[in-house]
This record gives C-alpha cells, structure tokens and sequence, in this order.
C-alpha cells in the first residue's frame, strides 16, 4: 500500500490531555481526553454510489489537498442509510492504490513485457487500427434467408441480399461499471462504426 | 453524558465484515498477508493491523447441516479494565468521556502488561512495541460520531448508543443472555446472546487476573511516587507475574 | 427487480433461492432483517448453507440445476390446495384465455411441447396460439374449467411435479418440501405478500430464464405482483449492469430494449410493423404500441439533423445483423477462437476469467490482431499473453491497455438493480494519468473522425453524421472540454419543435421547441424529438423553463411509509418504483391490502390532468387509465404486455410456454426422471455435437475446448460457482485491495465431510478441482455447508467454488486461478448465458 499509514493518535495526541495526573489527584487513566481531532476535519465532502453490486448505497468521500482521505457510508440514503460492506467500505483503497493503471501501456505482438505509452499515440495507433479493420472488412450487403410467398400460395425459404453496413471484424465487451451516460456514447461510437458484435456483463 | 457502548448482536450479523474494512480505512489500518486455513475467518487473530473481527461459529444444528453464528470479537472496554489497572506508564491507557478504552501510543512504554492482564486477550503490540487495539474510535465518538464498525454494520448487529439504552434494547427483544451487563463493572461492548455465551466462544465469567488487582490496589500507587514508567513495569511485572521474561509472557498467549 | 430495495421490509415472507444476499448484496439484508423484526419468514433455498442460510427461518437444500423440479412442485401444491388468489387469477392473468386444442405439453410428447423439430432443435410455435373470437380478440373461459384454458393446461403440466417426484430428483428431503410450499404459499391472500430474490444462481443455467418465469407464475397465482412486499427481484451483479444494459450494450437490443435491426428488416416501416406488438382488445394499453416514438426518437438523437423523413431518419446507418444472427457472448468467443476478429476491445471487464470456459476465452485472445483493455488495475484479460501456458513470444496480438478513472474521479449516474439512476459526483481527479471513460470514448471518436476526413473511407456516412455535442469544440470539431451533462440531456431527450397535444381542441402545447422532454408520454413519431433512450425520458428533464436533473434528487419523503422514496433519484420508467403497480389494486381500484397501498384510485379528487374527478394516488401508477371495473376507460394491469395480462402460459420463449425441468448440461443423471426422452433442454445451442438418448458428447464431435462430460465416472461430482462478500466478479477491483484479499485471499472449494472422508482430503489441504475442460489449484474447505443429496435413491455429492481468483494478482500466484477455468460452453436456451451454476468436475489431493 502506498498510502501513507496514520495513526490516529498521531493525529490526535497533540489533544489528549493526560493531566498532571497524581497532582490533581486523579490516577492517569481517569484523565480523559477532552478533545479528539477528527482526520477528516476540514476537508471537503461530496456524495457518491458505491461502485460494486447493485444495490446503489451512497457514500461520502472526504477529501483533502486534493485526495482522497476518507469515505464512508452517507447517512441520509434511504437504501444504506450509512451503512456498508466490506467493499464499500474499502473505497478508499481503489482510489488510493499503487496497482492502479496510471499509464498507457503496450505490448507488441510477440513482446515479453509491457511498454508505457503516451495517450496520443496509444489513442491513435487504435483508431488507425479501427479504421483499418473497418474498411478492409465492411459489408454493405450480406445474406439473408427470408420466407418468400410462392405463386401457389406456401411460403419458401429464400436467400437474398440486404444491406447490413457493419463489420464483422471488430468485437467489443464490457462494461457495466461505467456511467450511463458513458455507456450510451460507448454504444453510440461503436454502432457508428459498424461493430455488432457488442456484449457485457449481463450475459455472464 | 451516560456511559456510552456497543451492543453486539450475533444473531442480526450476516458475517459480511463491513465492519473489519470499516475499522481499518477509519484507522487507517494496513491488509494482512493471509492464507486459506480450510475456514472464512481471517485475519486469524486480531492484530496490531486488525483491530475487530468476526469470529465464524459453526455448530450442530438439528434442522440444518449446521448452525452458523458470527461473532464480533474486538476490545470490550471493560468497566474495570485490567488493562487500565496495571498499565504503569502514565496516560498511555485513558478513558474517554464515552466510556471507552483509549490509548496514547507516544505514551505507551511497550511494557505488554495491559496483555496479560486481559480478561480477553485483545492488546497487540505494534512494530515500534506500542499498543494497538479498538478504541472505539475515540476520535469519532468524541465528536458524537459512531465508531466507524457500528456506523456501517447493515443490520444493527453491532450497535453503538447509550448504555442504558442499549441494555434495555436488548432486554426488550427477548435475548436470554445479555453478556457483559454486570461482569467486571460492566462491558463497553455487551453481546445480545440466545445461548451460553461458551457456545460464541466467550468465557461464562470473565474476571481479571487476581495479581493485576493487587497490583492495582496495593502496589501501584507507590509506583508513582518513586519510579519512572519501564523502572516501575519491571517492578509490576515481578510483583504480578513472578521472575518470567516478558518475552515469555509474550509466548504464552 | 420489479420493486426496490426498501421494499424488502414490506414482505411477509422472502424467498431466497438462485441468490445469496448476505454474502452478494450485503445492504439489502438490512431491509430483510426490517422484515424478520416485523415478523417476515425468511426462506432460503440453496445446494450450500450460505451467510444468508445462517439467517434463515426456513433452509432448504437442493441440487444445482433443479430449481424447476422444485418450484414447479410448488406450483402443482398451490393449485392441487386451491392456494391461489383466485380474483387476481381470473382478471389479471391469462389463466382464463383458451388454448389451440392442439397444444401438447412434455407429459403427452416425451419430454418435448407440442412443435418440436429435432434438425433445428426449435420449436414452431403455431399452436401455442390462443382461440380468437371473430373481432380478433383471446376466448376466455372466467370459470377456469375449460380442459384448454391457461389454468387447466398449468393444472395438467405440473401436476406430474409431485412431492415424491421432485424430492427424488432436487434431492431436497420432503418435509422440507412442504414446509417451504406451504410458507410461501401462504402469500396467497390480499393481506399477506411474498417477494423472491434471485441473481446468477438462477440464471447462469441452460433453463435460466425458464427458471424466472416459474417463479413468475408463482408470483401470479398468489397476487405477489405489482403489490408492496412482492414482486420478483433479480439482484444485479455490478454497480451499473441494469443501465448498461437499459443502454443497449448488447448485440441483440439498442437502448430502451427495442431490438437491434436484422437485415430483412429494410426500413424503419418495416421494424415498426415487425416489432409493434398488436392487439385488437381496447381494454389492453399495449404500451409497446409507441415502439415507432422511441425508435424515430433516437434515431434523431444519434444524427441529428442527418436524420430527416427523407432519409429515412438514417435508418440504413445502423449496423444490421443477418436474419438469425446471434453476437451473444460464447458464439462472439468462439468466433474470435476461429480467428473471426482481428480487433477487440475489454473494456472494464475481464473475459478472461468471467466467461464460462475462460480457458477457451485465453486462448481466443492469441488469436487477434490487436486488443484495446481498458481498466482500473492489470488483470487477466490485458495480460493474457503471459499467462499460464502462454509463450509470449509465440503471441502476436498486439495489446493497448489505458488506464480508466475510478468513479470518484468523474461525473455522471448509475443505476441499480431497482431501475433506480442515481447521480455520482467527482470529488478528485484521476490518478495519474488516468481518464475517465466518456473522454476515452471522446478521444477515440475523433481520431477515427478525423482518419476519414483526412483520408475517405468505406461508408462513411453513420460516422460523420453521428452527433457528438457535448461541449465546446475546437476548429475540427473535436470536443475539448467534455461535458457529460449534455450526454444525459441528448439521453432523456429533446422537442425539435413545438409539440400539440392533438387530441384536445383546440392542440394544447405540451413541449417547447429546445426544450426537455418531460417524458417518453410526449415523444413523437414524426422526427419532432429526439431521445437517446425513451425509458430515461424524464431522468434529466425541464420544468416551467428550469432544468432538473431528476437523478441528482435527495428527496426523503415518505408518505406512504412503504419506502417508496420518491423524490430520492430517479426510477425508469417515469419515477415508477414498483412496476405492475396496477395489479396491486383490485378491479374498482382499492388496494388488496390497504396497509400497504401502493397506489390508490380516488374517484372524487380531480385528476390535474383531465380536470375531471379520478385520480391515481400513492406511486406513479402503470398509466393513469381508470380502474378495470370502469368498463369503457378501464385498462387491463400488464401495460407492457399486448394482452395486457399477467402471464401463466408464456408462448414468446424458445423452449416452452410453461417452464419444464431439464438437468444441465452436465449432470449426474442418466436420465431425466421427469421423462426418458429429453435429458437436458431440448433448444439449447449444442457448441458440441452429441449422439444418442442422453445427449452424450460425440466422439470429434466439436473442439476439445467445447468438450463436455455427462454422466461420467471420470467427473463425478456436481459443481457449482459462487461469489463471496470480500470479493467482486473476477476479483479485479478486489484482489488489489489489501483490505479485501486479506479476508478472502486464496481460491477454495468447499466440499463436505463426507466427500472428503471419501477421498481422504483434510480442511485446508491443498487440491486439484479438474473438469472435462480445465482444472485449477483450491484450499479444500471441508464443511458441513454441504451435504451430499438423495437423488434417485443415489447418493450425490455437490462442491463449490468461488470464481474471484486469477493468475494475474496476486503476482506471487498465491490466489490461484478462475474457477470459470472448469465450466462449459454452453448457454440458456433464450439468452445464452453461460451455464457456470451446474457442472461436473473430479477432486483430487494435488
């Protein structure tokens, strides 16, 4: 983990008092601490769904310097009503990961290892490579076999050529974690280029 | 304010252990490397790293293969704590306006008393030999936060709330056992039972080692006035535990 | 889910069965344990004694795969007692409706429904017709006693479903039969309510969807639709699988369910006439009568002003499928492993451990030219090439993994499983150089745009014309500032013109030129509006000129004290929160149970919209028509059914119209005790050629990949996969996560006692789990969480493992492999999911 550990009573122990014990007569423990400090004092809070299962529980995320320092279940959703599982719960850990992708990488045909990237060139070698694929592979007509009246009056199964204007070379899956508004354009993109082979998690 | 506690209900806990993750982003506690035992448990063993865990239970049952019961194991912040009792360095264990079992970790002089004067063996001790355990997020309930287990347990299994409160809850709903109301001056954290507490793997009678109570009464006062924190430990720990290395007592737990 | 989440509270008695919410949705157990303090039974039905079995009243076992044997003996136990609600039956089913005297069912054919092909393992279904009279419209019998009306032909079916019969074949011990029976059944009154969950338990099976629809009939006999404390619930598996899905992010449907064109279908005339739904009977809303409005609609939202009447709304742009072409997931797979792709993008999924058979997936990804994986974190599918038994130097695909922002680190909404779209914001920015999604999506688009501008191409034209506003543009008209609001403005839908209601005189204005559509009601078939997706219509909308985003709502209202909550967020279709809500009331519009009103007919208040008195109260209600007594006005209950009714006799499935047990694929049985002549679903798609009685896998009948073991001494143990609380799917946003892999951090199978004396395995030693397929390294965990089943007077053993582990991460391999490295190529006859929730495999010490 590369975040960076604390402890609470780092943050804490500037304020807990544990009073000139003996002189005041009162044994040490019974010092309380008077005031503890909060980590996510001062920080700024924004709402959030958990991204694992379905059932759509709210999170607050706290954050601070621009990270993101805490994030816990949002009392006021009617559905959590504050609470969460173990994997909502963990949150913080997807955000704050030294596993997490934060470059595009490549892997030639037949490499052994991977290459980090720049986006520009990551993002054009791709549309290239669509557009390549697309246009060697486009059909504007295929076959189909549709039932065709006969004179006598019975129906036959008759292959004819109809307009199609897709691809069959480019496949796409995924994905149910993104946004819907994502997922619209994503689907969007992808008929505008022909793909019909499009599938997700629904099917698995 | 009354004495603040949790209230523990295996019988509402579905085992999702939202509240061992909730423990660790609060507290900022780091994942254990752990193996596959033969069981979902784990961690093993509560640890510096891991403050709560549930504890799988699994029983004969006479209508299902088995009875499964889940059971939250974690501090109790006894009303006498034994831990408290014979911590010799001053302010390092203290008690919250709430009630709960803190500690000061800059204070804290690795000694490991507070571990074997545990009624429920729960003090870890870190990597720089400090206390570590629950404090039921002092920092959160100090502000008139739930601690962070209770905050996201979904069914009410682990409750925090007034004292008095939560007794009367529990009464209320018919459990047959609320564990921890009397025992050692009441528990931070009482359990709504249906059985024997043996059968959630708890102690009938929990009760603190005679030698950590005279060491409390007697000897420790004295302490204060003639010895600086690891000096006195040393003294403690022969009184309370005879000539054993610490080391040792370390081994037996 | 036909109801949501809170509403979980309102039920009396909860049915558990093909999910495990303790462990895989843990916050709904919240609302169920609502519903035990009041006094609810929770029945759980599972091969294994879950976290959420440990909670349950009532724990009933049986073997992966016979949820049908078990449901359609609860079926025969509800009619053969007379349990059902009988006033819900007759008026809100097609109980009463009159069958073609033809229709046969699988008692009288051996096992097949009357129309059974053997070449092309279909059914023509011409006499799963119903009697018409000469306006065209369904004979009824209301008596219910004619032999060829809906209930008499379910009477018939199941009752061959005997308590003997099913215990013999789910192994479930008899007692427990009727205890459960009896429980449920018990919901079979005005004033009592039962809800089901389920998830992938019921429908990873070659019966899957026939599964669901048992239970719906289920639902039906005992009025548990459309009533608070009903319905039946599939529990999603990720966070926006319903709106993914509601997009249209599938081969077969593009967004609102409306399908994806075939080829013979030539034009926008011809999909209109192909996919309306008829019906001559006025009392019926046919609500898929407006099919023209959505698709004309989004037509106008994906190009504009390209699409004009005179091209035919672009229309031909849309990619097309030939007739009877199927993209599904296995068949899209097992092109790629013919080397049918050259490019393929994972984007935020990972196949190579999710998809049944992933052994079959690994090798297919060798076979392309390139990849694009899009994702969080690394994972299996992106590393494929260095996977286990892979030679990297061997593979030639080329593999662009870009790194994705979580969803905290960008804008826009999700939708649960209770169709409920709620509003996420951002609270900081990517991770490095991570990007969110929509600017990934924006970045590609204008690059391929801008490669045929420069350059030309085939058929440009769906690229060009395609719309793309959604923020500032540069010169190029490349957007540079992506705004993902306008992406769920162009979704909910625009008035390209002032729109009239035309029905009134003289046309009242009910949409101003540039403005929100208040909802689909207002949509258009003509071009005058535009709509990316007509079931969100009304999600980002405009009120006296002020622009709402409806998903952002935090309303907490709750004025009937059900939970419906309606002014949090914002539920298609129309901010419904319980659909089939119109069959929560009885016929004159009072609630069945007026504790729990759903909605309510108030026949004196005046309805705001009419100005006349009758008005809905309580949840928006299935259309505002009148109550079903009110014989002129009135509309049957089932708006988006064309006979407007609850189905009983389901005729529009590839595999029966009332739901009959067929064992997996690969089962344990030579035979199918219900029958002799058809062990395993008749209408599957067979990816292995089989000979003989049994469906026995042919010798060369396919590739080894698609081989499967029926009945074999080599793998005699039933299996099953699941999902565990600490992890995710494939594990990929879990296994990462310290937090989460210390509780659950290595591949297990759970096996019981006895199974494990038998092969003198001990807990948490280590074991090899082989299929005819695959085999992956587990931690054997020997429990009593499973009990071997009585099955045909045999002993049964089941195993199960969990499918959340990879090769990939842990690096140090510590977690062990996809348990999907065992299950088969092989899918529900309707849908083709993956049947991965009952398989064979062999254990042995490794």
């Amino acid at each position: 983990m590369d975040i960076s550990r604390r402890d609470f009573l780092k943050i804490s122990g500037g304020t807990a008092v544990a009073a000139g014990a003996i002189g005041a007569g009162l044994t040490p423990e019974e010092a309380a601490a008077k005031e503890l400090e909060l980590r996510t004092k001062g920080s700024t809070e924004t709402t959030t769904i958990c991204p694992y299962c379905s059932v759509g529980c709210g999170l607050i995320v706290h954050t601070k310097d621009g990270k993101l320092i805490n994030a816990e279940g949002d009392p006021n959703h009617p559905i959590s009503e504050g609470t969460l599982c173990s994997k909502g719960q963990s949150l913080f850990q997807i955000v704050n990961n030294a596993k997490r992708l934060i470059k595009p990488r490549y892997r030639a045909a037949g490499a052994t290892e991977w290459k980090e990237v720049e986006w520009g060139w990551a993002l054009d070698e791709i549309a290239k490579r669509v557009k390549d694929a697309r246009d060697r592979t486009f059909k504007l007509t295929s076959k189909s076999k549709v039932k065709e009246k006969q004179p006598d009056g019975t129906e036959k199964d008759v292959e004819k050529e109809f307009t199609v204007n897709r691809t069959d070379a480019i496949a796409h899956v995924g994905s149910a974690a993104l946004d819907n508004e994502e997922c619209y354009i994503l689907q969007k993109l992808l008929r505008s280029w022909g793909v019909v082979y499009i599938e997700h998690q629904a099917r698995i | 304010m009354g004495r603040m506690s949790l209230l523990v209900s295996p019988e509402l806990c579905i085992g999702c252990r939202g509240c061992q993750t909730a423990c660790k982003e609060w507290n900022q506690l780091e994942g254990e490397k752990t193996e596959n035992r033969g069981t979902t448990e784990n961690p093993p063993d509560l640890s510096p790293n891991t403050f709560n865990k549930i504890r799988y239970v699994e029983l004969p049952s006479e209508k299902n293969p088995m009875r499964l019961l889940f059971v939250s194991q974690r501090c109790m912040h006894c009303g006498d704590a034994g831990c408290m009792k014979i911590c010799p360095a001053p302010g390092a264990l203290f008690r919250t306006d709430e009630g709960a079992v803190a500690y000061d970790k800059d204070k804290c002089i690795g000694c490991r008393l507070c571990v074997t004067s545990c009624p429920f063996n729960v003090p870890r001790y870190d990597a720089q030999n400090k206390i570590s355990k629950c404090h039921l997020c002092a920092d959160r309930i100090s502000q008139g936060l739930t601690p962070s287990c209770a905050k996201t347990c979904p069914t009410g299994a682990l409750r925090y709330g007034d004292r008095d409160e939560l007794l009367g809850l529990a009464k209320k709903a018919g459990y047959s056992k609320v564990y921890g109301e009397k025992d050692l001056e009441g528990l931070g954290a009482v359990y709504a039972f249906t059985d024997s507490p043996k059968i959630y793997g708890m102690s009938d009678s929990p009760a603190i080692p005679e030698a950590v109570v005279f060491w409390n009464n007697v000897l420790k006062p004295l302490s204060y006035l003639g010895l600086a924190g690891v000096a006195a430990a040393a003294v403690l720990h022969y009184v309370a535990f005879g000539p054993k290395k610490i080391e040792e007592v370390k081994k037996d737990e | 889910m036909t109801n949501h989440w809170v509403d979980f509270k309102n039920a009396d008695v909860i049915l558990v069965m093909g999910s495990n919410p303790a462990e895989n949705h843990p916050i709904s157990m919240k609302w169920i344990t609502k519903a035990r303090e009041n006094g609810a039974k929770l029945i759980v039905v599972d091969p294994r004694f879950t976290r959420t079995a440990a909670k349950a009243d009532i724990y009933a076992p049986l073997r992966s795969g016979t949820d049908i044997a078990f449901l359609g003996g609860m079926i025969n136990h509800i009619v053969e007692k007379n349990l059902y609600f009988k006033d819900y039956v007759v008026n809100y089913t097609n109980a009463a409706f009159l069958v073609n005297p033809e229709f046969k069912g699988p008692g009288e054919l051996n096992g097949v429904f009357s129309g059974y092909d053997e070449k092309t393992r279909k059914y023509d279904k011409k006499t799963w017709s119903y009697q018409m009279d000469d306006k065209g419209i369904v004979k009824k019998d209301f008596t219910l006693r004619d032999p060829n009306c809906v209930f008499q032909l379910l009477k018939k079916h199941y009752k061959r479903y005997s308590i003997d019969l099913v215990s013999s074949i789910t192994g479930t011990p008899k007692e427990k039969l009727v205890e459960v029976y009896d429980t449920f059944a018990s919901t079979g009154r005005p004033d009592r309510a039962g809800t089901e969950l389920y998830a992938m338990g019921w429908t990873q099976h070659t019966v899957g969807t026939q599964n669901i629809r048992t239970m719906s009939i289920i639902q039906l006999l005992l009025g548990n639709m459309g009533i608070a404390g009903g319905g039946i619930n599939a529990m999603r598996g990720e966070s926006n699988v319903q709106g993914s899905t509601d997009h249209g992010l599938l081969f077969h449907i593009i967004p609102g369910y409306n399908p994806v064109p075939s080829a013979t279908v030539v034009d926008t005339a011809a999909y209109i006439e192909k996919f309306t739904p008829k019906t001559k009977d006025p009392r019926s809303v046919n609500w898929f009568g407006n099919r023209n409005k959505y698709l004309i609609s989004y037509l106008k939202a994906i190009y504009g002003s390209s699409a004009t009447k005179e091209n035919d709304f672009g229309y031909a742009w849309l990619p097309k499928l030939d007739e009877g072409m199927n993209g599904s997931w296995l068949v899209l797979f097992d092109k790629m492993f013919k080397g049918g792709f050259e490019g393929f993008f994972a984007w935020g999924q990972n196949p190579a451990c999710s998809s049944g058979n992933a052994g079959k997936v690994r090798t297919a990804l060798s076979k392309l030219k390139w990849m694009v994986n899009v994702n969080l974190f690394d994972n299996e599918t992106g590393s494929f090439w260095k996977g286990p038994g892979m030679k990297p130097e061997d593979v030639q695909t080329e593999v662009f993994q870009l790194p994705a922002a979580v969803s905290v680190e960008k804008e826009g909404s999700i939708t649960n499983s209770s169709r409920l779209a709620q509003w996420r914001y951002k609270s900081v920015e990517p991770a490095g150089e991570a990007m969110p999604d929509s600017e990934i999506i924006n970045e590609l688009r204008n690059r391929v745009i801008m490669l045929y501008k420069k350059e030309g191409g085939k058929f440009p034209a769906p690229i060009t014309n395609l719309t793309w506003n959604y923020g500032e543009k540069d010169a190029d008209g490349k957007v540079v500032k992506f705004n993902i609001h306008e992406v769920a403005k162009e979704i909910n839908g625009y008035y390209l013109e002032d729109i009239y209601d035309k029905t009134q005189t003289p046309p009242k204005l009910i949409g101003k030129k540039g403005e929100l559509c208040a909802s689909f009601v207002t949509l258009q078939a003509d071009g005058t509006t535009s709509c990316g997706n007509w079931i969100y219509s009304q999600s980002y909308t405009q009120k006296d000129g002020k622009i709402i985003n409806m998903m952002a709502r935090r309303g907490k209202d709750d004025p009937t004290g059900l939970g419906l909550y309606s002014g949090w967020a914002w539920a298609w279709p129309v901010n419904r929160r319980i659909i089939y809500n119109r069959a929560s009331v009885d016929m004159k519009g009072n609630p069945w149970d007026p504790k729990r009103a759903v909605i309510k007919w108030n026949a004196t208040k005046e309805n705001p919209a009419t100005k006349k008195p009758g008005v809905w109260e309580g949840d928006v209600p299935d259309g505002p028509a009148p109550p079903m007594a009110d014989e002129k006005a009135g509309k049957y209950p089932f708006i988006m059914r064309a006979d407007g009714m609850g189905a009983l006799f389901g005729p529009g499935l590839a595999d029966g119209p009332f739901p009959e047990h067929y064992e997996a694929l690969e089962c344990p049985l030579q035979e199918n005790p219900m029958q002799p002549g058809h062990r395993v679903n008749p209408t599957i798609k067979l990816f292995y050629a089989t000979e003989g009685p049994g469906e026995k896998a042919k010798e060369d009948g396919g590739l080894p990949e698609d081989i499967f073991a029926s009945c074999d001494i080599r793998f005699p143990y039933v299996a099953t996969t699941y999902r565990v609380s600490e992890h995710w799917q494939t594990g990929v946003m879990t296994r990462h996560l310290p937090w989460q892999l210390e509780m659950s951090p290595q591949q297990f199978v759970e096996i019981s006692e006895q199974l494990a004396v038998e092969l003198s395995i001990s807990n948490g030693e280590k074991v090899i789990v082989s299929s005819a397929r695959g085999k992956v390294n587990a931690v054997a965990m020997v429990t009593k969480r499973f009990q071997p089943f009585k099955v045909m007077d045999s002993t049964i053993h089941q195993v199960g493992l969990p499918w959340h582990f990879g090769w990939q991460y842990p690096e140090d391999g510590s977690s062990g492999d996809s348990a999907n490295l065992l299950t088969p190529t092989v899918g529900d006859a309707n849908t083709l999911i993956p049947e991965t929730k009952a398989f064979l495999v062999n254990i042995k010490k490794a």
